[in-house]
């Protein structure tokens, strides 16, 4: 089987946000960057389907500037086959990305399973893997929490509103999108992270793809902290009486019960 | 003067609250010629209601193959009312439903989308919005600089209550949509065991942190969530000692909720908790560390022993239902 896992390069989760002085974004100099999280989960499910699946190749793929080759090295050595960078400048959009991707993958032997992560947790968008379906004319399933494999078709159990989740039959080739539940990612070992910084990536120009600067649809600007809270009300006594109390404000105050 | 198109979200026939928030939100901009869109199978019925939100005409695509929701027959049917109405803004909620179909309509459309948008502005024809980063740690202006149909996907509570008006009548269209070949089924629904609403859907949610100690000990929790209608959430440090599933988890690797009422118990406030919860427009925090982070986004802080106060608190939400 073709596998496939695109996987994004983002700041850590505990990254404390400094503005530019300009605005014009988040200055990211200097802050530790990861393997969004639940990309994790997609290259998991990618390397367990080919581990049972003699003769597959898992190709990890990335758009973005010239540091993302970083989360590259790290599908590598969790276990991926093959790499592909895409190179894209900082600032491109999602629409973007999509295009380049589904072009890429048009381009590759022909793909079973194309996985990513639910969402990037930098700007959360959630569109890139349904975009990149859409793009290649094939189905997308998010949200993934469990995949059952026999043959040409999969199901995937997807969470839906409310608590409920829901089973889809879906036919390959399909885009999946991956969440927390779907498997436990493994660690890479340390030889294999050595091995990994030696295996070839290939560059392909996102122009080379047919991507150019009109294709961004979107632009972001001038990003500010969230508004600050104006301080609290802290309200004393015993149990009793802060409950009390609380419901009160909550009730005429705050309006909100 | 602009062409809005509202998508109007339903399940087994009842309209989502959060679409009318929208609908009403663009029928209120003068600006605006607003029209609803409505999928599904048998749910013509709804066009009238949708009429008393703003809408002037209801769009009404119905299809066998669209009772069950999947992403691959919803886009094809939105699109097919997109290339019907021809509008110059498409917006949807930002709901585990609108979440996922409406970026392949964009792509099918080859339209600009902006998503999770928690301020919606109608400026003559062009969209003024906002949306949050890094889950809400920073959050910018977003542009769409494409021509063609601009789309935006709303976070629910972030547009104001729903305004309804039962003078208020729509048009009825009819648009057809050919879904032959569709790939994906649905093969069963397991509804939640709770009537409780969604994390990022209800209009209050009460959360708790690894200080509950025990998954037991939300039980606290669910009793004043099924007193005020509320949604019941969960740190991550509580996901992960397994005392919640993750789909309730609140925070930058969860869900990102903006409810008009959180309430934080036992939980320290880490600062990718606070990016999904700080938006929140009345924040109250219960935690027995006086030092704790959480305390500095709280409107009302409670320090103390949390296995007395959510009981107490319970109580005397309770006799506030009564009284009112």
């Amino acid at each position: 089987m073709n596998l496939y896992v695109c996987i994004k390069r983002v700041p850590d989760t505990e990254m404390k946000v400094k503005l530019k002085a300009d605005n014009s974004g988040v200055d990211l100099a200097g802050v530790k960057t990861i393997l969004s999280p639940y990309d994790e989960f997609a290259v998991e499910e990618a390397l367990r389907v080919k581990e049972k699946n003699a003769g597959s190749t898992v190709t990890a793929i990335t758009a973005g500037p010239a540091e993302a080759i970083e989360v590259l090295r790290t599908a590598l050595a969790m276990g991926c086959d093959n790499a592909i960078h895409i190179e894209l400048a900082d600032g491109s959009d999602s629409n973007m990305a999509a295009k380049a991707i589904a072009e890429c993958l048009k381009k590759e032997a022909p793909a079973d399973l194309i996985y990513f992560g639910k969402e990037a947790i930098d700007d959360g968008a959630a569109m890139v893997p349904q975009m990149v379906a859409a793009r290649m004319g094939i189905p997308s399933v998010t949200i993934v929490t469990g995949i059952e494999y026999s043959g040409a078709t999969i199901k995937c159990k997807r969470e839906i509103e409310g608590g409920s989740s829901e089973t889809v039959e879906v036919t390959l080739p399909t885009v999946i999108a991956a969440s927390k539940g779907l498997n436990e990612p493994r660690y890479a070992t340390l030889p294999n992270i050595m091995k990994a910084k030696k295996k070839e990536v290939k560059a392909i120009k996102a122009s080379d793809l047919g991507v150019a600067a009109s294709d961004q649809k979107v632009k972001l600007s001038n990003f500010q902290m969230p508004p600050p809270k104006a301080a609290g009300k802290k309200i004393e006594g015993d149990a009793a009486a802060q409950a009390k109390a609380l419901v009160q404000l909550l009730h005429t105050e705050a309006k909100v019960v | 003067m602009a062409k809005v198109l509202v998508f109007i979200e339903q399940r087994d026939g009842k309209a989502k609250k959060a679409s009318y928030e929208i609908l009403s939100a663009a029928a209120a901009a003068a600006s605006n010629e607003t029209h609803a869109v409505v999928v599904g199978d048998g749910v013509a019925g709804l066009a009238k209601e949708i009429g008393t939100y703003g809408a002037a005409t209801v769009h009404v695509v119905e299809n066998a193959a669209l009772k069950l929701y999947s992403c691959e027959a919803y886009s094809k049917a939105v699109k097919a009312a997109i290339d019907a109405v021809k509008p110059d803004i498409f917006l949807a909620s930002h709901s585990p439903m609108g979440k996922d179909f409406v970026p392949a309509v964009a792509a099918l459309c080859d339209a600009g989308l902006v998503t999770d948008c928690t301020s919606v502005t109608f400026e003559g024809a062009k969209l003024k919005l906002k949306r949050p980063m890094y889950s809400g740690k920073a959050i910018c202006d977003a542009t769409i600089v494409a021509a063609g149909i601009q789309m935006a996907t709303v976070r629910a509570n972030s547009l104001g209550a729903p305004k309804m008006d039962a003078a208020k009548t729509a048009t009825v269209q009819n648009v057809a949509v050919d879904l032959g070949g569709m790939k994906t089924k649905i093969l069963e629904i397991v509804k939640g065991n709770s009537s409780r609403p969604d994390v990022t859907e209800a209009g209050i949610v009460i959360s708790g942190g690894r200080s509950l100690k025990s998954a037991e000990n939300f039980k606290m929790l669910e009793d004043m969530a099924d007193v005020l209608g509320a949604a019941v959430g969960a740190s991550r440090a509580a996901v992960d000692a397994g005392y919640r599933p993750h789909r309730d988890q609140v925070g930058q690797t969860g869900k990102v909720v903006s409810p008009s009422l959180y309430i934080a118990t036992g939980i320290s406030g880490a600062i990718q908790h606070l990016a999904g919860m700080r938006t929140s427009k009345i924040i109250v925090a219960i935690n027995n560390d006086p030092n704790a982070p959480i305390f500095q986004v709280a409107d009302y802080s409670i320090v103390g022993d949390l296995f007395q106060i959510i009981p107490a608190l319970t109580a005397e939400f309770k006799k506030l239902k009564e009284s009112t």
